[in-house]
């Protein structure tokens, strides 16, 4: 706990220090105590929630969308994983075209997801998911197959030994030896979901997620700026939520 | 000699490398006799880990024949004929030492029970009845090998192939390991072949009937050795004149093989 408390007070003195050193305008920059205080406010003209609980309300509803994705990524990228280890072939004919799909900005890929599926009449939530399972599946096809081989040739050998099945093998040495590897790319891959979600929050006119909160807050920034700089901290919060379950999963799995 | 369990009839294997093809094993001719204790040695290169592996079918032969029992290496590993035990433990390190011990019987589908109380018979044989439940890194590197010993016993296969099993560990371990060894291979009914691959040549006269001297480029076998020394032998068979004197004869067959080659 002391080194988590040692780091926030240190931001704290860098972000007022500066203000204060380089004389940056509220405006710009505005003080921390500014962004707590506006968490306490009423929304909707004083009648609604308070903003924090506004945006926690919009984050769940984000991560809700980051799991979905999340989900159908891993499994999506644990097939992969699982495919190219018995079909190399595959791999080397595949994986360029993996590997393209994750170079092309996903801001670029985004809007036409969320435009051709909703052209095609499917729920809002079906492209936000799609956008969050494509950011997740490939840190998880990576990971997967990276694990599936960790396997040492002599832990394969005695396998052969046993006259283990093909079957066996994978149950009791290249899975339970590829888990470390998986949760690494899954932790990449839970910050990752959460980045899909809100991009794909962002053209699709949706009503709630906290990528709708940060272009209302952005809109409004000239009036307000503390909402959302408080809106990017919230986003910022559902990627260690979430990144912190993962982990605590892989705590509870993982023994040695 | 009785019917052989181990058969090499002019044996050769040749990898494909990229630098052309190696000759790893030059026509080996060997005969080994049921409950033996054989030890393969030889400077690196000469083929005895490749012997080893074409005896267990992880590799094939490019010429010639292996029987094992009667049977080629293939369908004496799929009757789970083979223990090995390599130069590192290779414990699955998800799992406690008592699992590994059991993973062989799991594969073979033994019953809970059956499977638990073989494993904890065999890590008390190996002196690690404290120690199933706890995980691999916990232990010493003496001790892990004492679990792959244990886990490669637990199916009583009737081959043992060693691959310098102590050739990781200090000279004070591997002389009490070489001790239990011989004691554990010497008590089990029925008693296994031993296959006991090492660069160490004091090892090799202490713990075997027939030391295989083996010379590189192409390996081949060079000389058997037999070993004349009482069984069982203990502390003080490292210190018998026999002992040196097989010592000295095993040593000049190795220099034998280095001015030849």
């Amino acid at each position: 706990m002391l080194p988590v408390i040692g780091i926030v007070t240190a931001l704290l003195l860098i972000w007022e220090g500066s203000k204060l050193l380089f004389g940056i305008s509220d405006q710009r920059l505005p003080h921390l105590g500014d962004i707590v205080a506006t968490m306490f406010t009423r929304t909707q003209g004083g009648n609604g929630p308070l903003l924090l609980v506004q945006m926690l309300i919009n984050a769940w509803a984000t991560l809700r969308i980051a799991m979905g994705g999340f989900f159908i990524g891993g499994l999506l990228g644990f097939g992969l994983a699982l495919l190219f280890m018995r079909m190399p072939i595959l791999e080397r004919g595949l994986m360029p075209y993996v590997i393209g799909s994750q170079t092309v900005p996903i801001l670029a890929i985004a809007p036409m997801v969320v435009v051709s599926l909703g052209r095609m009449g499917a729920e809002p939530w079906i492209a936000k998911i799609f956008v969050a399972a494509y950011l997740t599946f490939f840190p998880v096809t990576i990971g997967m197959l990276r694990g599936l081989r960790s396997a040492s040739p002599q832990s394969l050998d005695l396998m052969r030994s046993y006259a283990a099945s093909s079957l066996q093998t994978f149950w009791k040495l290249r899975l339970p030896a590829s888990l470390p590897y998986l949760f690494a790319s899954l932790k990449i891959a839970a910050s990752a979901s959460v980045i899909g979600a809100i991009v794909a929050e962002l053209p699709s006119g949706s009503s709630e997620g906290i990528g709708v909160m940060i272009l209302n807050a952005a809109q409004f920034y000239n009036s307000r700026p503390p909402a959302l700089y408080l809106a990017i901290l919230v986003a910022g919060l559902i990627g260690v939520v979430f990144y912190g379950l993962v982990a605590l999963a892989e705590r509870l799995i993982v023994k040695r | 000699m009785d019917t052989p369990i181990i058969e090499f009839e002019r044996v050769s294997k040749i990898y494909q490398g990229g630098a052309g093809p190696v000759t790893a094993l030059h026509d080996v001719t060997l005969r080994i006799a049921a409950g033996e204790f054989i030890a393969l040695i030889g400077p690196s290169g000469c083929g005895k880990s490749t012997l080893m592996r074409l005896i267990g079918d992880l590799e094939q032969p490019s010429n010639g024949t292996v029987r094992i029992k009667a049977k080629t290496p293939d369908q004496a590993r799929r009757d789970r004929d083979y223990g090995i035990v390599f130069q590192s433990p290779v414990l699955y390190d998800w799992r406690t030492i008592r699992k590994n011990v059991e993973l062989p019987l799991e594969i073979m589908g033994r019953p809970k029970e059956q499977r638990h109380q073989r494993a904890m018979e065999l890590l008390k044989l190996v002196g690690l009845g404290d120690f199933g439940e706890a995980y691999p890194h916990q232990l010493s590197g003496g001790m892990q090998q004492r679990a792959s010993i244990a886990r490669a016993l637990s199916f009583a296969p009737s081959i043992l192939l060693m691959d310098e099993p102590f050739g990781a560990l200090d000279e004070i371990t591997r002389e009490r390991l070489q001790l239990e060894l011989l004691s554990i291979w010497w008590e089990a009914e029925p008693r296994p072949t031993v296959i006991f691959v090492t660069h160490s040549i004091p090892e090799a006269v202490f713990l075997a009937d027939r030391v295989v001297v083996m010379s590189p480029r192409p390996g081949r076998v060079q000389r058997v050795v037999e070993v004349n020394l009482a069984r069982p032998r203990a502390f003080e068979t490292r210190e018998d004149p026999q002992f040196f004197a097989l010592v000295t004869e095993v040593r000049e067959c190795l220099r034998a093989t280095e001015t030849a080659g």
